[in-house]
């Protein structure tokens, strides 16, 4: 459906918001004059016994009507609403938003400006910051990472020292600025199906120590060394430059089971953290990277 | 002189039946989904999950339940206000077959997951064919009837009927209109909507909020205009009232649906017109409480033992309640307060429990006897203990609603001294449940008493015989 950008529509609407309103007032003033006989019916009998008095309008009634047919009709030469006159008092909701958004700034901005020039770590340390920090952490990144960071499934747990993209300061900002977006290929045909992908993921496991079976896991380790380690190194470290997980220690995104690590290799993953840089802007970015870098190190 | 013929009953007593049954599954769904809010623990399976009951609960109370006792009310009224039996009465028993069809289809379309995702309109496109044939055909039915009258004068309640039946097919026909997609086969029914961005959801929100206002409005002011004087005993209050409040409110409900939409893409010259049109609806609607309450004057001591009156001076004193709440929740200030929170929730609640039902249930209690060869249904203290179950848990329900969705929306906007948030959304979700506990009892309380209503009908037709009422010959005095 097109949009309505011909002049003709302001000037069709504006017609019917008039006629609508004359309508109500007509009616009003019409029905409210008129003889009327209280305590008298209108001579009508429907269905044995239903009748009508004809009482007037009560008067406390008709007030209310014109009241907010004059309310209606002031509002409408204030604020947008008759064809394309902006109303008497300029307002919009962009306006408004701009307004308000203008106004928070220049309050609040000073407050989160002060931590701007400290470096991460030096922030991470003022309980201050923290407590700011973890306001804002509720409020944007809770709802995947969880109001504790720990993550859940396919969301990274934050307090641990394990980082798909690297833990220093700069890389945690680069991460809240321009977001990532993690993929892992589907590699189910390229290991040879079925029993490729059971070979494979008895291999994965057996590099952090979980029970697997040996054979399957000799010949996961060739197929490993050809299709995995260019991502994830030949000794499973992973790598942060790729977001490719080091697949030797004790932390899963999506599981350690057979069949998870199974489904991740025959189907692939993936995973985004969106960009919060041009929404929350530098200052609130620093306070976020800061809690969390203070998060990650308290971790034994 | 009196002619021989007699009313169609029939269809009638169908639909006052269903209206009851539907009645029951429609408000289980309901508590069903109210509890999974308190224990979300209680979504057991995907067929069952809140998602997909939630539509299945609102179809199921508004459309089955409403509907059928709109059918039965006016398929009643229009013949005995026109002093003639039912145009094409096969037809009037297709619209009834048609509308179980359409409900039935809803029962099982929705838990497997077929939806249009329109809020009141998630039907899929075969379903809503099927609307459209049964609804054309109510039409041809209940305007046949009036055209075939005997009686000179239109009764008010058939100009509300009127107007619902031709506001409805048109809102259905045009918000509903979607391209179908057939990959999957006409048993896997999948569809686009005919409309894109805000022009869809304003078409959808003026479709949605007319839904309330001619559907479960309208309509039922239609059924208030006969039964609230037929109970009473008294002449309806101001014919006049009935005029300018009729067509003031048909013509400004129409423009209402985008407070639906304050603060969203849409326009601002349309959420302006919207949030005015929206206000001076308050009188319109509050003329059709006065001229059903003080029907009752010179009458009032009827309430006192009337279980009928009782439902129905209810039902009109939610109506007037719930028509004041509605204007003000449209002012965009308070809007910006109480819009997504479960005020609108509780709002919804008094007038889908405190008016369209209780005046649904005042009406079908009039009903069931006159259907089955009696004159009083079989329990008059039964109907009693009904009325006061459903008003406390109308009230509970309403009240804790308020209070959940006020505290909802001040929790959302409250900051800390660096302007970040106080609350996150969670602790808002985990500061309702008391409210939402609260809110499952008002709801159980109310369907408790859909279940003894269900008993005193089912006792009412075991002691009764299905008999059709002899047609009033035309009243040749005026």
């Amino acid at each position: 459906m097109s949009d309505f950008v011909s002049g003709f529509w302001n000037i069709y609407v504006a017609g019917i918001v008039v006629l609508s309103l004359l309508f109500c007032l007509v009616l009003l003033l019409t029905q409210a004059k008129g003889k009327v006989n209280p305590g008298e019916t209108t001579g009508h009998v429907w269905d044995e016994d239903l009748r009508e008095y004809n009482n007037p309008l009560p008067g406390w009634w008709r007030w209310l009507f014109y009241i907010t047919l004059i309310f209606a009709i002031a509002y409408l030469f204030m604020y947008p609403g008759f064809g394309t006159a902006v109303g008497s008092f300029g307002w919009s909701a962009t306006g408004q938003y701009d307004k308000e958004m203008k106004a928070a700034d220049e309050k609040f901005g000073p407050i989160f400006d002060k931590f701007k020039a400290q470096d991460v770590a030096t922030v991470a340390a003022s309980t201050e910051a923290r407590d700011m920090g973890h306001r804002l952490f509720v409020t944007y990144c809770a709802q995947c990472h969880g109001a504790d960071a720990k993550g859940g499934k396919g969301f990274p747990n934050l307090t641990d020292k394990d980082w798909l993209y690297g833990g220093e300061p700069e890389a945690i900002k680069a991460t809240l600025v321009g977001g990532r977006m993690g993929v892992m290929p589907p590699m189910g045909a390229a290991v040879g199906g079925g029993d490729g992908v059971k070979d494979v993921a008895n291999y994965v496991r057996s590099l952090s120590g979980l029970a697997s079976d040996s054979i399957r896991a000799q010949r996961g380790k060739a197929l490993f060394a050809t299709n995995c380690a260019a991502c994830h190194g030949p000794d499973a470290k992973g790598m942060t430059a790729m977001g490719a997980p080091n697949l030797t220690d004790e932390v899963w995104l999506y599981g350690s089971s057979e069949a998870t690590i199974s489904e991740t290799i025959t189907n692939g993953r993936v995973n985004q953290m969106p960009a919060f840089g041009e929404f929350l802007g530098e200052a609130k970015v620093h306070l976020l990277t800061a809690y969390v870098y203070g998060k990650s190190a308290a971790a034994k | 002189m009196q002619s021989q013929a007699t009313y169609h009953y029939k269809v009638v007593r169908q639909f006052s039946v269903m209206t009851v049954i539907w009645g029951v599954v429609g408000m289980l769904v309901g508590v069903i989904i109210a509890a999974q809010l308190v224990w979300p623990e209680l979504n057991v399976h995907e067929f069952l999950s809140y998602g997909r009951l939630r539509p299945l609960h609102t179809n199921a109370v508004i459309f089955a339940f409403g509907g059928c006792a709109l059918f039965a009310t006016s398929y009643y009224v229009v013949q005995r206000t026109c002093h003639t039996p039912l145009f094409a009465p096969g037809l009037a028993a297709f619209t009834f077959w048609g509308w179980q069809l359409v409900i039935v289809f809803a029962a099982l379309s929705l838990p497997l997951g077929y939806t249009q995702g329109k809020e009141y309109a998630e039907l899929e496109w075969p379903i809503d064919l099927l609307i459209t044939v049964v609804w054309v055909s109510y039409a041809i039915v209940f305007f046949g009837t009036i055209m075939k009258r005997t009686v000179r004068h239109i009764y008010v309640a058939n100009w509300f009927f009127g107007g619902y039946i031709l506001t409805v097919a048109l809102l259905h026909v045009v918000n509903s209109a979607a391209v179908p997609v057939f990959s999957a086969g006409i048993l896997s029914p999948k569809s686009y909507s005919a409309y894109a961005g805000v022009q869809d959801a304003m078409i959808q929100w003026w479709y949605g909020h007319n839904a309330v206002g001619f559907f479960l409005t309208a309509g039922f002011l239609g059924m208030m205009y006969y039964f609230v004087p037929k109970q009473a005993g008294r002449p309806v209050y101001s014919y006049r009232l009935s005029v300018v409040h009729f067509w003031a409110l048909i013509f400004t409900y129409m423009w209402a649906g985008p407070h639906h939409l304050h603060y969203t893409a849409l326009p601002d010259w349309t959420q302006s017109v919207g949030m005015i049109f929206s206000l001076i609806l308050l009188a319109p609607s509050w003329g059709g409480m006065i001229n059903g309450i003080m029907t009752l004057s010179g009458a009032w001591d009827k309430l006192r033992d009337d279980p009928i009156l009782k439902f129905l001076i209810t039902s009109l004193s939610f109506y007037g309640m719930s028509t004041f709440e509605g204007p003000m929740m449209s002012i965009k200030t308070v809007n910006a307060l109480s819009h997504y929170t479960d005020w609108t929730v509780g709002h919804v609640h008094s007038g889908a429990l405190g008016w369209v039902a209780m005046v649904t249930i005042g009406s079908i209690y009039y009903l069931l006897p006159r259907m089955f060869g009696k004159t009083e249904m079989y329990s008059k203290s039964l109907m009693t203990t009904h009325f006061w179950i459903a008003t406390i848990g109308i009230v509970l329900y309403i009240a804790s609603l308020w209070i959940a969705g006020v505290m909802q929306g001040l929790m959302w906007r409250a900051t800390n001294a660096d302007g970040t948030l106080t609350y996150s959304f969670v602790e808002s979700v985990k500061a309702s449940y008391p409210f939402w506990t609260i809110r499952l009892l008002g709801g159980l309380l109310f369907f408790s008493g859909m279940l003894i209503m269900t008993y005193n009908m089912f006792r009412t037709m075991a002691g009764g015989k299905a008999v059709d009422a002899p047609v009033l010959a035309a009243s040749g005095a005026h």
